[in-house]
């Protein structure tokens, strides 16, 4: 396998775009990861993207997205693994130019929401239809059921979630990108309106449009797009059951910790390795499990690091500089494209006034569904 | 729902027919061909005990169109002495009180129905043994 680079990277802010098209979207991403690399066209690209045909009654995004990029012809690939999907098109990117395929692949992610889709009901389909969704229940509802099984089994508390709530407000307010760039209190995320009970509205990430796109390359080429690469050390991919039910512990996230441990296998590095990491918060529950399962905090206390500051900007281990999920946005698809474009930025010292100092390995993680799917990228600073 | 596929699942649904994994004996709710636990493929089937304790709970105040005039309502994992786990609705009680560890009896109900005259769609809601 070839050793694998991303050299540049675009993306739209995060929010209510009303303005903005699906195809809107992921043409300014993708031109703004092109001009930024000074690249004209590629080999190929993969777009991640959970289901234009429900929010948008769009499916076949491939020749449509080539040809308003201009680029009619190049081989598309669009990649669905629910919230996962961005980060799963970043993979099939990466494993295009390791294998010798191609050598300049983009990797976007795009998702429009707010365009008049039944957004519960769509993002309920993540979810198994037979079995969870047939019953009644919704998508925070099964994170809910994550959260109390979590608080009865380890003592977390309404406390701890909102600390994860509250640090990732705090971090998105730094960032000109985030859906929302205001700072939350305990107090005013503990009184948000319930929407699945322990969950409230301020521990829930927001319904959004954005894109987001990285360019890569081999490793050996990289100086020709840039003089500060990022280079993929590793990529992990897993699975675990779809229904929640059918986990014994529905506490613990087993495809984030497979994903993570294949991740962290391929790197040859381990968790006191990471300098930075973006993580999956689509709920505050799921960032207090993911930690636990990338083997960031001891299983079981996951709900202590973002309430003592251990995961905040300037902490042991920052967490979501970005924002995460709750504060920039989550526009499904495009969510684990820009995970790795905020890690990106923070390896080449780009990242402004959330700039973790000497930042040179970085991890994303992204999810699907309640934990059917994880993905895990690490990448360094070369 | 389309109806085929709505009596495709009324095994599972109206008698709670389960399999049980000749090879290793793992319970599956719903039936599959492949066992999940050893990758078996010769199943017995079981009608699951109309009980069980719950595992882990929410009540869910945003609910999906079709349930909207429910909410708030109660759902649980619910775990059948046989080891089978069920997602339920939880029924006939102050949804605030549901909550792990909880005794429930599951009940033949009608879960919900398909639009105005649309097909009604059965199957088990749990309700607390008190
Ligand atoms: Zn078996």
């Amino acid at each position: 396998m070839r050793e694998v680079a991303i050299v540049s990277a675009g993306m739209t802010p995060f929010g209510e775009l009303w303005r903005y098209s699906l195809r809107d979207l992921f043409v300014e991403a993708s031109l703004g990861a092109l001009r930024q690399a000074k690249a004209d066209t590629v080999d190929a690209v993969y777009v991640g993207n959970m289901s234009g045909g429900q929010f948008v009654g769009q499916e076949h995004l491939g020749p449509l997205l080539a040809d308003h990029l201009g680029i009619r012809g190049v081989p598309i690939t669009r990649v669905e693994s629910a919230c996962a999907s961005g980060g799963v098109a970043l993979r099939s990117a990466f494993l295009d130019v390791a294998s010798g395929m191609s050598d300049l692949v983009l990797a976007v992610g795009v998702e429009k929401m707010n365009d008049g889709g039944d957004v519960t009901n769509v993002l309920a389909t993540a979810a198994d239809q037979e079995n969870e969704v047939y019953h009644g229940i919704t998508f925070p509802g099964l994170y809910a059921m994550i959260a109390r099984a979590h608080m009865t089994q380890h003592g977390t508390t309404l406390e701890d979630l909102a600390a994860v709530s509250v640090k990732n407000h705090r971090h998105g307010a730094l960032n000109p990108k985030a859906q929302f760039r205001q700072e939350v209190t305990p107090e005013q995320v503990m009184a948000s309106s319930l929407v699945a009970d322990p969950l409230r509205l301020l521990h829930c990430s927001p319904v959004s449009d954005g894109a987001a796109a990285v360019l890569l390359c081999p490793l050996a080429r990289a100086q020709e797009f840039t003089d500060r690469p990022v280079e993929i050390r590793a990529s992990g991919l897993a699975t675990s059951s779809m229904a929640l039910a059918e986990r014994r512990d529905p506490a613990f996230l087993d495809a984030v910790s497979l994903s993570a441990s294949r991740a962290y296998h391929m790197a040859g590095l381990g968790p006191a390795d990471i300098d930075v990491a973006e993580v999956h918060d689509c709920f505050s529950i799921a960032e207090i499990c993911v930690l636990e399962a990338l083997c960031f905090a001891e299983q079981g206390r996951g709900g202590e690091a973002a309430r003592t500051g251990e995961t905040a900007l300037g902490g042991r281990l920052p967490v979501n500089t970005s924002g995460g999920l709750k504060s920039k946005g989550h526009p499904v698809g495009a969510t684990g494209i820009a995970q790795v474009i905020e890690i990106f930025e923070q390896l080449r010292g780009e990242a402004g006034e959330r700039q973790v100092k000497d930042a040179a390995v970085g991890l994303t993680q992204n999810m699907g569904g309640s934990g059917g799917s994880s993905v895990v990228h690490i990448f360094e600073r070369v | 729902m389309p109806s085929p596929r709505y009596w495709r699942e009324v095994p599972a649904r109206y008698r709670l027919e389960a399999g049980r994994c000749v090879g290793c004996g793992a319970v599956v709710y719903p039936a599959r061909r492949i066992c999940p636990a050893c990758r078996g493929q010769q199943f017995e089937r079981l009608a699951l005990s109309r009980r069980g304790t719950v595992v882990t709970s929410t009540v869910i105040h945003v609910a999906p169109t079709e349930f909207q005039m429910e909410a708030p309502y109660a759902m649980a994992v619910v775990e059948t002495p046989e080891g089978a786990r069920l997602m339920v609705q939880v029924a006939d009680c102050e949804p605030n009180e549901v909550g792990p560890g909880m005794e429930v009896a599951l009940e033949f109900r009608r879960i919900r129905k398909e639009g105005k005259s649309g097909i009604l769609c059965y199957g088990h809601k749990a309700v607390p043994v008190r």
